[in-house]
């Protein structure tokens, strides 16, 4: 059953790579909490790049500011409550691909920095990723209204806020109610070929999806109902529930992307590495597959296998 | 008694001496009156004092074998710890008659000295890692680790019977020394705990004959397979009580069922999710006596025979109190648990992804119901039925179900927490996760239960003002302290400014621990708090703007604390040398991945542990902790001894 690997894979102590946190690959370099101010000009530089790819309602100028040190920043938040510059728990969506570095090379032991906070602040929603299960799950824990406002209907917010140990639930909790919550997705009273679901995230996508792998047969199949699924965050400008996709985009545009040009389909397997998808046969990649995402190219650098994550890691983002 | 009253008559000694006389024969007095139960009140805290002529006069008159006799009746570590600063020979009697040693930061003494100073001690219970461990934000390998004191333990107190832990690393080698040890070995708790696997557990099950506690709460084990429980020996039947709710793996279960037909005195068994619901009814047959049941899965398919034969075997479960597991509870089997209900005391849902109809359905039926942990699925028409129907509950945890995007919003809100607050007279602790509060919401709360000890919520939206007035929600706290004088814990969220904790530390007498997590202005939040909560013993925090002036400022505060904990605050690195100096039985400990020597004083630091100990610094920091030295020149150190 996935969900007792789930459990067990952050249950075993098995020796896994301490000095996982750092990717030496890439133009990226993890930075920890005391990158000062040489490197902030760095993060200011790869920011200003991903601006056209910013949904969020945070101005750039607030994105500057989160990325600072605390310290070294006056606190702007009490005179506006709604933008919060200081805190960043807002993610902008540059913040939470650029992190996605973190995946590779995770192992089951939460590593040192998988608790710090890079300066990227609070944002790395798969840089826990050895405790995956329980970043989900604080990611879904995340109130669905937006700040200061009450939201009680179905469209998901703008934004979600991804914070280290927040809300205060004990990993247990989570790794139960995790499992628990797919096991009630799965049972109709007919036990039988049990569903089996995954989590899908994409970078730059305010949520996290949920799939049921068996429902497909093929590569083929998943993919198209990824595409379908994440349509909208893909192209659309829009925060908010996929209604604004709807009228721009054709299923091609998106194939395109997710299928080699800025876009690939990876996955974290049993042992907690990050693979790319397709590499395995379907049956194979079934069993071993614990959740999937979808990475830009650029951040695919490292990955296992495929010559053409080789060929990626020149890209620039 | 304040403190400075009592130090008054402390340089009077014949005030004293009549002070000591009096509390002494009323403790004589009322020994030979005998009671069931004794409870002294808590004596003043009075420095040790050197023997005058007399009070060894007064030594003469009340013998170590009248004071022994009179202390066996002190129960409570705080009074004990009371009993033993009045003098000398009172300390002595008090140590050599202490038979449970708490000891809330094992970081704070060294194993050596508590195994000295207690040598009748049978039970010891230890905590380790910071609270906020508990949320993922202290790094694996920071320490906790319970070998040294095992080790200790088991060279000079062979005699220990219970061990508790909570929050620290055992590892198998603990447990298999803890099995040869301790000849007379009863109780083993892990709470939270991490490092070893089922074979540690094995080792307890076979070696320890007079094992009557086995209880695994919550702990990350290696799961090996569900062979342990077998080796629990034929001959052994002094089993109590039964806790693998944590493991993953299946248990055979033939040993199970013969392990439970073999224990009379069994009252607590708590099965794990890998029992299915089929077997329930064969376990259950075997163990009518049951006071406490956490089931296994509860949703395999049953056929109507079984279905039946179930029913009864939880019916006939005439003493059970508390029910928890149900993982996976489908709501056709909840009129199974119909029996059970008149009776339940405790009822934990917390794991149930049941829906609010259903959940009405059943606690409806709950009359006698004092704690009740449920999610957030209970919604506010759940909680008013609770209002209703359990009017003896006395604590209440409403946990968020973290349902996915795509599925429909569950409306809890403050409203659930008003009613019940409204409907329960005995309500007294309470553990909310909410998406959003109002001011008058906590006012209500306050005025309708001025009786809270436990006090703990959680808006889950960091800064959410008050959603109807977009008001920091200060008002609301202020409310909350001014009215429940017996707060002893208090958590506290949403939008907060230092208000908020001005009016904590002017009303929270009484507090103990305080959680705090994005909130505040700036240093006067933490001075309020430190100035103000008198009680005040673990503090922690995250993500707030203070920094170092009110820390500095308040250094001494810290040494009547057990621990505070500070997280992406502003906290220099220069304030933590500062303090460390200034404060000696303090230690200041950096987690940081780079040696904080090499940035300047000015910058700040990430994490911050600080603790009273009288340990000194401690030796079994991993390569991310710093202890900062007192010394100036020193600086930073990392003494590492594995």
């Amino acid at each position: 059953m996935l969900s007792e690997e789930e459990l067990q894979s952050n249950v075993s102590v098995a020796s896994s790579p301490t000095s996982n946190c750092i990717s030496k690959g890439g133009g990226l370099k993890v930075h920890n909490y005391f990158g000062l101010s040489d490197s902030s000009s760095v993060e200011s530089s790869t920011l200003s790049g991903n601006v056209e790819d910013d949904k969020a309602t945070i101005s750039l100028k607030a994105t500057e500011l989160t990325l600072g040190l605390p310290g070294s920043q006056s606190p702007a938040r009490e005179t506006e409550l709604d933008e919060k510059p200081f805190f960043p728990l807002l993610p902008t969506k540059d913040e939470i691909f650029s992190s996605s570095q973190k995946n590779i090379a995770s192992g089951n032991k939460r590593g040192f920095s998988d608790t710090m906070y890079t300066e990227k602040n609070w944002m790395f929603p798969e840089a826990v990723a050895t405790q995956s299960v329980v970043n989900k799950e604080v990611t879904q824990n995340i109130p669905k209204g937006q700040l200061g406002t009450l939201n009680n209907s179905s469209s998901p917010p703008a934004a979600k806020a991804q914070i280290v140990g927040w809300p205060p639930v004990r990993s247990y909790r989570k790794n139960t109610l995790a499992t628990t919550c797919k096991n009630s997705d799965e049972v109709d009273g007919k036990p039988g070929s049990a569903a089996l679901f995954v989590k899908v995230s994409m970078d730059g996508a305010p949520y996290l999806r949920k799939v049921d792998l068996r429902s497909y047969t093929n590569y083929g199949e998943l993919s198209s109902a990824l595409e379908k699924m994440f349509t909208t965050f893909t192209l659309g400008q829009c925060g908010s529930n996929g209604a604004a996709g709807k009228d721009m985009l054709s299923e091609t545009k998106l194939k395109n992307l997710l299928n080699g040009k800025d876009y690939v389909l990876t996955y974290e397997d049993k042992d907690g590495d990050w693979m790319l998808v397709g590499d395995v046969p379907w049956e194979m990649f079934i069993d071993v597959c614990k959740k999937l995402k979808i990475m830009k190219g650029a951040d695919a650098i490292g990955l296992a296998a495929a010559p053409r994550a080789m060929e990626k890691s020149k890209m620039r983002a | 008694m304040g403190a400075s009253s009592t130090l008054l008559m402390v340089s009077h000694g014949h005030c004293l001496l009549c002070l000591l006389f009096s509390v002494v024969r009323f403790i004589y007095i009322k020994t030979f009156n005998s009671f069931d139960s004794f409870r002294i009140k808590s004596l003043p805290s009075l420095p040790s004092l050197s023997l005058s002529p007399s009070l060894v006069l007064m030594d003469r008159r009340f013998p170590f074998k009248v004071l022994e006799h009179i202390f066996s009746f002190v129960d409570s570590n705080e009074d004990r710890n009371s009993v033993s600063l009045v003098c000398k020979s009172w300390f002595e009697t008090e140590r050599r008659t202490r038979k449970r040693v708490f000891v809330g930061n094992c970081y704070a003494v060294s194993p050596l000295k508590v195994a000295r100073r207690f040598p009748k001690m049978r039970s010891l219970t230890l905590k380790g890692k910071p609270h906020f461990a508990d949320y993922n934000l202290v790094p694996d390998g920071w320490g906790g680790y319970a070998w040294p004191w095992i080790e200790a333990m088991a060279a000079r107190r062979p005699f220990l019977e219970e061990i508790r832990l909570k929050r620290m690393v055992v590892t198998d080698e603990c447990l298999e020394k803890i099995a040869a040890s301790f000849r007379d070995f009863k109780t083993l708790v892990l709470t939270s705990c991490e490092g070893f696997s089922t074979d540690g557990i094995a080792a307890i099950a076979s070696t320890c004959r007079k094992l009557r506690d086995l209880e695994l709460r919550e702990c990350i084990v290696d799961d090996l397979g569900g062979d342990w429980l077998s080796y629990f020996p034929e001959t052994s039947t002094s089993l109590v009580s039964l806790d693998f709710s944590c493991l993953d793996s299946e248990v055979k279960l033939s040993d199970l069922e013969r392990l439970l037909s073999r224990s009379p005195n069994l009252k607590s068994l708590k099965l794990n999710r890998s029992v299915t619901l089929d077997v329930l009814e064969s376990l259950l047959r075997r163990a009518p006596q049951l006071v406490e049941l956490g089931t296994g899965s509860f949703s395999d398919e049953l056929d109507p025979e079984e279905i039946a034969k179930l029913t009864k075997a939880l019916s006939e479960l005439k003493q059970l109190k508390s029910l928890s597991g149900l993982w996976d509870l489908l709501p056709e089997y909840i009129p199974l648990l119909y029996s059970l209900c008149p009776r339940l005391t405790s009822l934990n849902l917390s794991y149930a992804t049941v829906q609010m109809p259903d959940l009405i359905d059943l606690l409806s039926r709950c009359s006698k119901l004092q704690k009740l942990w449920v999610m957030d699925l209970i919604e506010d028409k759940g909680l008013k039925t609770v209002a209703l129907c359990c009017k003896e509950l006395r604590e209440l945890r409403v946990f968020p179900s973290g349902a996915d995007l795509d599925e429909t919003d569950v409306t809890l809100t403050e409203q659930g927490l008003v009613s019940v607050s409204e409907g329960c007279p005995k309500l007294e602790s309470v553990l909310y996760f909410c998406v959003q509060f109002t001011n008058a919401a906590l006012v209500s709360i306050a005025k309708n239960r001025p009786n809270f000890r436990c006090f703990r919520l959680c808006v889950m939206e960091p800064f959410a003002p008050d959603y109807r007035t977009q008001q920091p929600l200060d008002e609301g706290f202020k409310a909350i302290v001014e009215r429940c004088k017996d707060l002893r814990r208090l958590s506290v969220s949403g939008l907060l400014t230092d208000k908020a904790f001005e009016y904590i530390g002017v009303h929270a007498k009484k507090l103990r621990m305080l959680s705090i997590a994005f909130a505040g202005d700036s240093d006067l939040m933490l001075h309020h708090l430190l100035s103000g909560c008198q009680s005040l013993k673990k503090l922690e925090i995250r993500d707030c703007p203070f920094g170092d002036t009110a820390l500095l400022e308040n250094a001494a505060k810290l040494e009547t604390m057990r621990s505070l904990w500070m997280s992406s605050c502003f906290v220099s690195f220069g304030a933590c040398k500062q303090l460390s100096q200034k404060m000696p039985r303090l230690n200041v400990e950096v987690i940081d991945e780079h040696p904080p020597k090499t940035r300047p004083d000015s910058s700040p630091v990430e994490r911050i542990y600080i603790y009273r100990t009288v340990a000194g610094p401690r030796l079994d920091t991993p390569e991310f902790v710093w202890t900062i030295h007192k010394s100036p020149e020193v600086g930073v150190s990392r003494l590492s001894i594995r």
